[in-house]
């Protein structure tokens, strides 16, 4: 590591604590509906929407209606974005004349885009019309993002009103989201990335003839306001299939940079929003703390894998999927963000890490997706996990369990565990289907352990909605696209129906003033504890098959043994 | 069924907010404020397209610089690495096998070390760039292949000086030479 790899890393560090304030202040006030500087910009397209709908925003919901009105518009996003690429041959803004999509690969997109997960079983270049790519995957973008920041808002009502059974208007989260925080952040990342070099054009592709004197075609299209929002609302989904290691996607050192600074930004000023809306900007950094120290944790192992030398190549540094502009602290860094929150884009081929780096992607996604993690959706994976922490700590000293003077009953419990299970079923469960039958090993691009392990990164990252992938793994057949579709759809409504629940019922709950007895949720033992059940009950569960993956082929690694 | 009109009502309108009128308003931008790199910073010399500054080609010819190994032989339509994993032998024997390559094709000591970009495939399959020490290994090879004289061959070092891109604002990335913009120039030398 050179020190400007160093630099890099401390100025990163440094700005997602600086800006987690600034942009968490100003969500806070969007979201509680006050005055703030972009409204005299933006405020008319809010009343426009409203109008359109016929929407009265200070309606508000129960759970069980915020949650049907989620659950109906991620269906119709669904529905449009399938039959769009089912039927994209007969649309406009299709100069490649690129065919319809099978309906197996259109319905794993589709899916894939509506959970905020984006994982790609196509080729963005050779598969996509700028129409799909547009009116599609772009706005899904947006509307998966601001979905998830939606969730964790009913949640955060759900903490602090009390005896009451509404948790917000679900129509009114999700336009605000989108118009005051996702669009202008998107406009003006877009715009820097134009100037850098990110393609922004309508135009079929370019045929150049290279010095060598043959053909090469150049992909184009309107990439620069895709690629923003991919970052931001931690979608991850390529223009192009090499995803941000593209050049036209991610040009130069400084656009990697930006593009890691944008997946961290929202996830991480959500922490501190969290807190300003509960009263108290202290539990948003407890909250932000243990997800900073499993972020560092994670990164340090993964550096030192990436930068140790091993028996099979000795001490060359390990270039394998990584681009030169990048470097390896520029790979790796986008890596551990990328898994951490469940962005999923990708500027190196995690296939060719370093079992141990690849290990910790695996890991970051494994814990849920709450180290940072989706926007929205990091959040309220870190509240199932506080009230198991408050739940466990209550059992050890004999107290009744409390959060933020709620009472954790046993329902909030019922609700965090299912949660929780349900990602680490889908994930075991379809790997060892897919690791024992011919379909499933067919697909695989390496053999031995890491064989394994492209199907256990496979379901992880379609249960934690990250999107990212070994990439080897042929995952464009019917058997892997409906699997990972179905997991897909698990790991997201799986976790969002069970969390709105315990909105809902806590909510109706009193909130009881805090005494000498209350377990204190605001200070570093709390953090201790967090983090500890974040590893023991989220990770263990994970040991026998991260250990057959690629804990075992960094041991055979080491001793020189290849497949 | 009010939730449901609702549903479809403001998918409608996030459609063409997010989906076309953000996009037309960030195309206007860019075609606007930086029409070049909007299109893809292509290079043109004699009225024709040689290709994209961003994207690398494949110069397997023994007048120019070579680019990295690639997993899509330089082909854009679809970008993509190689996925090898580290514990893959056939990863190991290319490894291997490009060191020879490299070595013989550049007349190389056997026991120089080849910086690793030259061994491994990039990411994208597009990769532009080398790292410096890698074009200085070639110098000779090219300066011999094109008979170039002395001067001309310091003409050769010059510009792989001039090529090479410093850290981005000081901070970001590492030194670097873009082999397409390098061998442009080498083509210019007389």
């Amino acid at each position: 590591m050179t020190t400007s790899d160093v630099i890099q890393i401390l100025i990163f560090i440094a700005l997602i604590i600086g800006l987690t304030p600034i942009l968490g202040n100003y969500m806070n006030k969007v979201f509680s509906g006050s005055k703030h500087f972009m409204l005299p910009v933006l405020g008319g397209l809010e009343k426009l929407c409203y109008k359109f709908i016929k929407v009265n925003l200070t309606e508000e919901t129960n759970w069980k209606k915020y949650a049907v009105g989620l659950l109906m518009f991620n269906f119709f996003g669904f529905v449009f974005l399938f039959m769009i690429q089912m039927f994209q041959a007969n649309l406009p803004l299709n100069p490649e004349k690129l065919p319809n999509i099978s309906w197996h690969s259109a319905f794993n997109t589709a899916v894939s885009f509506m959970t905020n997960t984006n994982w790609q079983g196509y080729a963005g270049e050779t598969t996509m019309s700028y129409f799909v790519q547009m009116l599609g995957l772009t706005v899904q973008n947006f509307v998966s993002a601001a979905t998830g920041i939606a969730v964790i808002l009913a949640v955060t009502r759900g903490i602090s009103r009390k005896s009451t059974d509404k948790i917000g208007n679900f129509w009114v989260d999700l336009s605000r989201s989108t118009i005051y925080v996702l669009l202008p952040l998107s406009i003006l990342l877009s715009i820097v990335f134009v100037g850098q070099g990110v393609v922004q054009n309508f135009k079929s592709y370019e045929t150049v003839h290279t010095l060598k004197g043959v053909e090469q075609v150049l992909p184009m299209g309107p990439a620069a306001s895709q690629v923003a929002i991919k970052q931001l609302g931690t979608n991850g989904g390529g223009f192009f299939n090499a995803n941000s290691a593209h050049p036209f996607e991610n040009p130069t050192p400084f656009t990697n940079f930006l593009q890691i600074l944008a997946i961290f930004l929202i996830p991480a000023a959500l922490t501190y929003t969290y807190g300003k809306m509960l009263g108290s900007v202290r539990q948003g950094w407890i909250i932000f703390s243990a997800m900073f120290i499993l972020f560092l944790a994670g990164l340090c192992i993964s550096l030192y894998s990436e930068y140790s030398g091993n028996p099979v190549f000795g001490n060359l540094s390990h270039m394998e999927g990584k681009e030169v502009r990048f470097g390896v602290a520029g790979s790796v860094l986008f890596s551990v963000v990328t898994t951490d929150a469940s962005c999923g884009a990708v500027n190196s081929m995690h296939d060719s890490f370093s079992p141990l780096a690849g290990m910790i992607s695996m890991i970051n996604m494994m814990l849920g997706e709450i180290i940072f993690g989706g926007v929205g959706a990091g959040l309220y994976g870190m509240v199932v996990f506080i009230i198991l922490t408050v739940f466990i700590a209550g059992l050890m000293v004999g107290r009744t369990p409390e959060y933020m003077g709620k009472k954790i009953g046993a329902f909030e419990v019922q609700m965090a565990i299912i949660a929780n299970l349900v990602t680490s079923f889908a994930i075991l469960v379809f790997t060892a289907w897919a690791s024992v039958s011919s379909y499933g090993l067919s697909s695989l691009n390496n053999a031995g352990p890491h064989g394994f392990s492209e199907i256990l990164y496979a379901f992880t990252s379609a249960a934690g909605n990250n999107g990212s992938a070994f990439a080897g793994l042929n995952a464009n057949t019917i058997f892997y696209n409906l699997s990972l579709g179905i997991v897909m759809l698990i790991g997201r409504f799986g976790v969002i129906i069970p969390v709105l629940a315990i909105a809902g019922s806590l909510a109706k709950k009193n909130i009881t003033p805090s005494s000498i007895g209350t377990f204190r949720t605001d200070n570093w033992l709390f953090i201790g504890l967090l983090i500890g059940v974040i590893l023991i009950v989220g990770g263990l569960t994970y040991f026998p098959a991260i250990s057959l993956g690629p804990v075992i082929e960094h041991l055979l690694m080491n001793r020189g043994i290849i497949f | 069924m009010k939730t449901l009109i609702i549903s479809i009502k403001i998918f409608l309108f996030f459609t063409i907010l997010t989906g076309i009128l953000y996009p037309l308003f960030i195309t206007g931008i860019a075609q606007i404020a930086f029409p070049e790199k909007a299109n893809g910073s292509l290079i043109v010399t004699n009225n024709k397209v040689v290709g994209s500054e961003l994207i690398g080609q494949d110069f397997d010819s023994i007048i120019y610089f070579s680019s990295r190994p690639s997993a899509v032989a330089y082909n854009p339509l679809p970008s993509g690495g190689s996925n090898y994993g580290m514990t893959n032998a056939k990863l190991k024997e290319l490894v291997s096998e490009r060191k020879k390559q490299f070595i013989n094709y550049n007349q190389l000591d056997s026991i120089t070390v080849i910086p690793s970009e030259m061994l491994f495939a990039s990411g994208s399959g597009l990769d532009p760039h080398i790292s410096v020490q890698a074009a200085l290994l070639q110098v000779n090879r090219i300066a011999k292949a094109r008979n170039f004289n002395n001067n001309q061959k310091q003409k050769l070092l010059q510009s792989i000086k001039i090529n090479t891109e410093k850290p981005e604002y000081f901070l970001f990335g590492q030194e670097r030479v873009n082999v397409f913009l390098l061998n442009l120039e080498v083509d210019k030398i007389k």
